[in-house]
């Protein structure tokens, strides 16, 4: 029997060399005139160990990393295929604590399975909960995901099984499931390691949409910075389509569902959900006014459910386990699991999904193992560009959207950036400003025009012209932003700012001048 | 070619993309990135075309062209190199890492090189935030940027 080593296709192990370590393995193999046949499976998820390879052996597998491709030849000769003993060896991948202490649930195939095999994915618990859906009612489908408790992934939290009956109640000669998955937020990818490592779950999960609200066509939105994914994901359709997963008839059924992928053009605020049907529909990413709700008028005006890939690749296994197995994960209002990625100045980087309810201090300093550089952490932004930067003082938070609400944070779509002491809080709140200006659709005026003042005022702050002064304006424009914006990127832009200047007013003291002269 | 055979050549290559996209629900997008592909950048010459193609006025074809970012009115260098200047790039010193690429290449943001050779532009986010710094040179994603990789990346995209 051949042995099966599996080396990363995962964009984040190909960015740190995977590629060339999977042509060196394959040159060896060869060479040595083994039996060995190479899998490029996604990614585990623990960034720093990329590029982690695995051999299959009796006892399960064995991974190894981080791999050069200068090791392949002595990984080879300590009995790599046997899961020989090696400096690099990190011993059956089942029990390394990253993983080990993880649940899950939406990403319980990430990494292992073959993502392009559909084969795979069946033997791993694939296409279970569709073939349950085909069998119910739409009213049954949308009960079950309401049981769950799942709330959207994409920022805002919203219940997806109410989403979903507005849509199944909604009357159209046509109805659509957007798929978003534009993730721009800074610190994730958890989007984009589903469509490149298990892109038949988010297939699964919106034929599952489709046949709970009536929808017989798809669309997954997605952003030109991620071109691999896209790769995958039109292949991962193809061959659902060769399969009767997609099609006329879904799995035999009378169920019709298609969908394709499309690609976005970099524009930040093309994420959110109206600006991303305008764009879908071919016009500029401009943000409508709601209502309409999209569940009423959306694509092409007609009901459309637009929903993060991970609530919609969360689906499969709710339709599969029932939703109560699902909810009784989590605490409070936030039911099931949650993929945090763990990312920016941290030790152990990567993707950590567990049941909601973790506090951030576990997620920074226990699972990730504080810093890179090794210096103290000094603050983490949460929720990508619009969240709010902790302090250490706030670390007791738990993961859950209410708790982080109620300390002037947000979840969002689950990234947490590390920063280490050599941060400049003053520096990042321009940041934001600047980020807001440089994505703006256009409008709003605070948004437009206030996140450029933004940028002048903090700039003023730094240079020492009447900071205090200064300090109120930015209050003042924030809270201008924060009221006068009509969604979230001018809306939300001040959490980063204010966060940062509440919680690290130190930063934006004036520099003494001697020390300026420096 | 002179000007006018280079845009009838234009126009007649982008009438065929929009022949074949035309059918797709909500067109323009994938128009647009397939007309990229094909000449490098979005043509002005193409824009009429398209305008006429899905019934719709030139301003509008401008207007969208204009509003995303990806769509460049002129051609790029021979190679491009995306650096990401998002927050977690930021927390591994991407700031410094691309005044320092900006300084060996002679560049500020958006700009080609005199010579044709590259064009640097600033990203925000690659999803590679777990191996940050990052960036794309030519479409290949590259994650751990440090000193040494951008002075080899200087120098290869000038070679
Ligand atoms: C500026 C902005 C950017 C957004 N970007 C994204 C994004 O990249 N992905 C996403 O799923 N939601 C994003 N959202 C939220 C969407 O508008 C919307 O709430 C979400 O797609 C709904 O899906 P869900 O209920 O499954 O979360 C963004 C919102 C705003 C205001
Ligand atoms: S807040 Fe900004 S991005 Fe949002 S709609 Fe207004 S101008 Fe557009
Ligand atoms: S912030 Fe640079 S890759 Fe995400």
């Amino acid at each position: 029997m051949s042995v099966k080593i599996y080396i990363p296709g995962d964009s984040g192990a190909l960015a740190v060399g995977a590629d060339k370590v999977a042509m060196r393995m394959a040159q060896a193999i060869a060479a040595r005139d083994l039996d060995v046949t190479i899998i490029r499976n996604g990614s585990r998820g623990l960034f720093w160990l990329e590029p982690m390879i695995e051999v299959e052996t009796e006892a399960g597998r064995v991974a190894y990393g981080p791999v050069k491709p200068a090791d392949v030849d002595g990984l080879l000769s300590a009995g790599l295929l046997d899961g020989g003993d090696h400096p690099l060896c990190l011993g059956p991948t089942a029990d390394i604590p990253f993983l080990k202490r993880q649940t899950r649930l939406t990403f319980a195939r990430c990494g292992i399975t073959d993502p392009l095999s559909l084969e795979d994915y069946r033997n791993h618990g694939g296409l279970a909960g569709l073939i349950n859906a085909v069998a119910m009612t739409p009213q049954a489908i949308v009960q079950e995901v309401t049981e769950s408790g799942l709330r959207g992934r994409g920022g805002a939290g919203f219940p997806t099984g109410i989403k979903w009956k507005t849509v199944l109640e909604a009357e159209g000669p046509q109805k659509y499931i957007v798929c978003n998955a534009d993730e721009g937020d800074s610190g994730t990818f958890s989007d984009r390691m589903i469509m490149e490592g298990d892109p038949f779950v988010l297939i699964e999960g919106m034929v599952i949409a489709g046949l709970a609200v009536g929808a017989t066509k798809g669309y997954v939105y997605t952003r030109s910075e991620y071109p691999h994914a896209i790769r995958m994901m039109t292949r991962a359709i193809e061959i659902a389509r060769k399969n009767n997963i997609l099609g006329p008839s879904v799995l035999g059924s009378l169920h019709a569902f298609d969908m394709e992928v499309r690609e976005g053009a970099g524009a930040y605020v093309c994420g959110e959900e109206t600006a991303l049907l305008e764009s879908l529909e071919g016009r500029r990413g401009v943000v409508r006014a709601k209502p309409p709700l999209p569940a009423h008028k959306g694509f092409l005006g007609r009901p459309t459910v637009v929903n993060n890939l991970i609530s919609l690749a969360t689906v499969p296994v709710i339709l599969d386990k029932g939703g109560a197995y699902y909810r009784d994960f989590g605490m409070g209002r936030s039911r099931g699991t949650i993929p945090v990625q763990i990312t920016g100045n941290v030790r152990y980087g990567g993707l950590f999904e567990a049941a909601f309810g973790m506090t951030l201090g576990e997620l920074v300093d226990d699972i990730g193992g504080g810093t890179a550089t090794g210096r103290p952490v000094k603050a983490v932004q949460v929720g990508g560009p619009l969240g709010a930067y902790f302090p250490r003082e706030l670390f007791d938070t738990p993961f859950d959207y209410e708790a982080f609400t109620a300390k002037g944070g947000l979840v969002g779509h689950a990234g947490i950036v590390v920063f280490d002491d050599t941060a400049d809080m003053l520096k990042q709140a321009r940041f934001a400003f600047e980020f807001c200006a440089i994505e703006s659709c256009g409008k709003c005026t605070p948004c437009r025009i206030g996140s450029t003042r933004g940028v002048e005022v903090i700039d003023r702050i730094a240079a020492g012209i009447e900071p205090e002064k200064q300090k109120d304006l930015v209050a003042d424009l924030c809270n201008t932003m924060k009221f006068g914006s009509l969604c979230a990127l001018g809306g939300f832009t001040p959490y980063p700012v204010m966060s940062a200047l509440t919680h690290f007013p130190e930063d934006f003291r004036p520099v003494p001048m001697s020390q300026a002269a420096e | 070619m002179d000007s006018r055979h280079l845009d009838a050549d234009i126009a007649s290559r982008t009438e065929a993309i929009v022949g074949r996209l035309k059918p797709l629900e909500g067109p323009l997008l994938p128009i647009l990135h397939d007309i990229q592909a094909e000449f490098g950048y979005v043509p002005q010459a193409s824009l009429p075309v398209i305008a006429q193609g899905l019934n719709l006025s030139r301003a509008e074809v401008h207007g969208v062209v204009s509003f995303y970012h990806d769509y460049r009115e002129t051609p790029a260098g021979r190679h491009v190199i995306k650096l990401c200047r998002a927050e977690a790039c930021q927390s591994m010193g991407a700031n410094e890492l691309a005044d320092r690429l900006l300084g060996l290449l002679g560049l500020d943001w958006h700009e080609t090189s005199s010579d044709g050779a590259v064009t640097i532009e600033p990203v925000y986010c690659l999803g590679l935030c777990a191996c940050a710094p990052a960036a794309m040179v030519d479409g290949e994603v590259i994650g751990r940027l440090d000193a040494d990789a951008v002075q080899d990346l200087a120098m290869a995209v000038r070679a």
